[in-house]
């Protein structure tokens, strides 16, 4: 059985189906394309760090509750940690799942409704996180009940 | 365009797997990442509220699932490296195979270690 060629993309000789130039779409593919790079350089070494401090030192996941973040939390360092990680997980992921929707939904309107959904999940999911980060409160009332913990000021 | 196109770019073996997997995990992670963002905004609700849903992830199963959720992460970790390594490192191209099998070690080895740490908290007690 012959084995189809393929045409080196810098042949020049690419079926007009396969070309990629959108000239209207400047340089924001090759931008995407480095932040995957540059951010999974980043993530790797933070995420690892994440998974650290809440999976495998000390209690592993048995000690996350609601007082092991506040005691993160307490630090403007995991603070800053989190936001981070947050925004450049999201990015990250966004940019990644948007790829696979280009290269598989075949119809416009599939490709746009789908990135629709994906960048609205997206916008929701970076706001409340970055809300949740810079509004925690480790020793909130709720309905005038004080919560109860070490670190709180007794009423 | 024809829908079945005649020959296919696709190549297979370590290159085209690895890729396949590479996606696999990345989607699987993504998820997840949605929904760890929302079970954490439960402490701005409250803390019976933070404690109660993160109870859910102390269970066995659940146990099992973030097991296999570190396997995808770690996975992705690996094999993004490598696929950088394929694009800015002048021989990474000539030797991404070999490189796929340093990552599939490496993701073995740090599995292994892992698995022991978190079933023994998971079903041990702690």
């Amino acid at each position: 059985m012959a084995v189809p060629t393929v045409e080196s993309p810098r042949s020049g000789r690419v079926s007009p189906g396969y070309s990629r130039t959108r000239s209207s779409r400047g340089n924001f593919e090759m931008g995407a394309w480095l932040f995957m790079r540059l951010s999974g350089v980043v993530l790797v070494v933070m995420i690892f760090v994440h998974l650290w401090t809440s999976l495998v030192a000390g209690d592993g996941i048995s000690q996350v509750d609601f007082g092991f973040v506040a005691g993160k939390w307490a630090s403007p360092i995991w603070q800053a940690w989190d936001l981070v990680l947050l925004w450049l997980a999201m990015l990250h992921g966004t940019n990644g799942v948007r790829t696979i929707i280009n290269d598989y939904a075949e119809k416009n309107s599939t490709r746009m409704w789908l990135k629709g959904v994906l960048y609205t999940a997206t916008v929701v999911i970076i706001l409340l996180g970055t809300l949740v980060i810079f509004t925690f409160d480790p020793c909130p009332v709720i309905d005038g009940v004080a919560h109860v913990a070490s670190y709180c000021p007794t009423a | 365009m024809p829908k079945t196109p005649a020959g296919t770019l696709y190549r297979g073996r370590e290159g085209q797997w690895s890729w396949v997997a590479h996606r696999i995990t990345g989607v699987v992670i993504f998820f997840f990442l949605l929904v760890h963002v929302l079970d954490t905004s439960l402490v701005r609700v409250s803390p019976e509220a933070y404690d109660a849903v993160i109870a859910a992830y102390k269970n066995p199963i659940m146990g099992l699932g973030e097991l296999g959720l570190v396997g995808a992460i770690v996975f992705h970790a690996f094999n993004g490296l490598r696929v950088i390594a394929v694009d800015f490192w002048k021989k990474g191209p000539r030797y991404h195979r070999q490189m796929l099998w340093g990552v599939v070690g490496l993701w073995a080895l740090t599995m292994l270690a892992f698995s022991i740490r978190h079933l023994s908290v998971v079903f041990g007690g702690h």
